[in-house]
């Protein structure tokens, strides 16, 4: 059986993909989805209760919540596809290096991983934003800087076991250049691994980004993130919970997906794995 | 046992040291001038003059850096800027109310994951162990700061049965402690599962029913504790990440704690406090960690002898 038809079979990797497609459709298509203007103020209508003119109801500035969610959904996949791109160029360099050079360079780099992978997600991306100052294209930054380890474990390890092997041995007598080497016979070997790694990595950018977001060190007002509708949502809790809670779901429904789509990748392209975790 | 216990505190010293030498090397490399970022736009010239001198700004980084240890040695971690106190009073102040947090979470983690787990694993596919997947996999996808949210719209405002934020009694304390364990719950208890199917299918357990053991005793006995090394492991990972949770979950319930004291120091750009409390976190890190690799010498006969 190939992969297709595994993942196929696996009924919460469907559900997960659906979400994920309605996802993408509603950040491409969202100037036509949404139902009202998301930065259109209307403090007569302030915190209005969902139901009515405004499905889920309005914020503290009379913002239709369901439209802020809609465009939100671009912040969240925008922000989780560039820092999974930032995480996996990082890492493919910085393995197939340690991989490639060995001896103490290569110790040195995988010491240092170690204890980036141990550390606490949030602080290390936390003490990112704190240098580079809070915004869209920092917390990117942060959050891609936070998934190169892992990555760079995944490619070393791969480099590692395919220099030994006779191909890529024969390929070297023969003279092919790094690059080369790296396109024709590493990429194709890690490039698996790296899909399930990066589907479920977007799941955590989501959630980083959202928890910057929410702490006001991530997206900036009166962009639409998710995280930092929570967060405005968050001082009129006890008065109007649904400004606070609704775009939550979305977080949720979000991360959930991705989660999904990331398991049944993982069981589907490598069945060694299956019912692991 | 003695040297693996030695060996285990040297390595974690190079740790330590690199995570102060980041530190250090991130406020240097702070665009533009630290000291009148620090201070804001408003400051005297004699007030920039007199943090670059406390900063020591004029000497090369290595000299710094070196001195910092020298006086982290001493225990002093400098002045926080915001609030005029050394930084180690402040931090004095806010490590004990994080760490009933973490603890507290990590208890109900611990309890609540491997309690589901092994019942998940005792009855696969049944009906407890399908919800109690769902239920993980919702853990998972949940941020964690809405969750806190969502506690106190429920049990604060519609059922008043809880306090809605702040530190001092338990019931404080449930709120901010069921939200912050709720991720790791389904983490511990996705781990405790596969961990104890895994060895529910082992040889020596066949064996053990085989000769009439019972099934508490298989359970406890055998299955329990040989599932109990990678558990182990998890735990002490995840309470790596509810230090970096309790962040968010202070800042949620106005938790008096180091994560909220380290957002308050990043807003006020005070680089020193916020120097201090990284440092706070990644000792606390390092103390984890050896904890655990102790648990599994205890555990795990086959550790710590090999050398």
């Amino acid at each position: 059986m190939n992969a297709w038809a595994r993942f196929r079979h696996n009924r919460l990797a469907l559900i997960g993909l659906g979400l994920v497609v309605v996802l993408g459709l509603s950040a491409a298509l969202a100037p036509w989805l949404a139902p009202h203007d998301p930065a259109r103020q209307s403090l007569i209508e302030k915190r209005a209760k969902p139901g009515g003119k405004f499905l889920l109801g309005a914020d503290e500035f009379g913002r239709d919540i369901l439209s802020r969610v809609i465009y939100g959904s671009r912040v969240a996949l925008l922000v989780g596809l560039l820092s999974a791109a930032i995480a996996v160029v990082g890492g493919l360099l910085l393995g197939t290096f340690a991989g490639y050079a060995g001896g103490w360079l290569d110790a040195v780099l995988m010491r240092a991983i170690e204890i980036l992978l141990a550390f606490p997600y949030l602080l290390l991306a936390l003490a990112i934003v704190a240098m580079l100052g809070p915004g869209a294209l920092n917390t990117t930054i942060a959050v891609g800087i936070w998934g190169v380890p892992a990555v760079t474990r995944i490619v070393r390890g791969s480099v590692l076991a395919l220099r030994e092997t006779e191909y890529v041995g024969a390929a070297r007598a023969l003279g092919a250049p790094a690059p080369a080497l790296l396109r024709r016979h590493i990429l194709p070997n890690v490039l698996p691994g790296l899909i399930v790694y990066a589907t479920l990595f977007m799941a955590n950018a989501i959630l980083l980004e959202a928890a910057l977001s929410f702490l006001g060190l991530g997206v900036q007002p009166p962009t639409a993130s998710w995280g930092l509708m929570v967060s405005t949502g968050r001082d009129v809790l006890l008065v109007a919970p649904h400004v606070a809670t609704v775009p939550g779901v979305a977080i949720m429904v979000a991360v959930l997906a991705f989660n999904l789509v990331g398991d049944g990748l993982r069981d589907a392209l490598d069945p060694r794995l299956r019912g692991a975790g | 046992m003695l040297t693996f216990i030695a060996r285990r505190l040297l390595l974690a010293l190079p740790v330590l040291l690199g995570v102060v030498f980041v530190v250090m090397l991130t406020i240097d490399l702070l665009p533009g001038d630290a000291v009148s970022l620090m201070l804001g736009e408003h400051a005297t010239p004699e007030a920039v003059a007199r943090l670059r001198d406390h900063l020591g700004l004029d000497k090369p980084f290595l000299v710094r850096y070196l001195d910092y240890i020298g006086r982290v040695l001493g225990g002093d971690l400098g002045r926080s800027i915001q609030q005029n106190r050394p930084v180690a009073a402040e931090l004095a102040d806010a490590w004990p109310a994080t760490l009933e947090l973490t603890a507290a979470a990590l208890l109900i983690a611990a309890g609540l994951g491997i309690l589901a787990g092994v019942a998940s694993a005792v009855w696969p596919n049944s009906l407890f162990d399908a919800l109690a997947r769902l239920g993980s996999l919702f853990g998972l996808s949940m941020p964690i700061f809405w969750t806190g949210l969502v506690l106190i719209v429920v049990f604060s405002l519609w059922l008043n049965w809880l306090p809605v934020g702040g530190a001092g009694s338990l019931r404080h304390l449930v709120l901010p402690a069921v939200t912050l364990a709720l991720p790791s719950v389904a983490m511990i208890a996705r781990m405790t599962r596969s961990a104890v199917l895994d060895v529910l299918r082992e040889d020596y357990v066949r064996t053990a029913r085989a000769k009439g053991v019972g099934e508490a005793w298989v359970l406890g006995r055998h299955a329990l504790r040989n599932a109990f090394i990678p558990i182990l492991t998890l735990i002490g990972l995840q309470s790596g990440q509810l230090m970096g949770g309790a962040v968010l979950t202070e800042t949620v319930f106005a938790w008096p704690g180091l994560g909220r004291l380290m957002v308050k120091a990043i807003f006020a750009r005070d680089y020193i406090l916020l120097q201090g409390a990284v440092l706070v976190f990644a000792l606390a890190f390092v103390v984890i960690n050896l904890l655990v690799d102790l648990a599994y010498g205890l555990l795990d006969p086959r550790v710590g002898r090999q050398g």
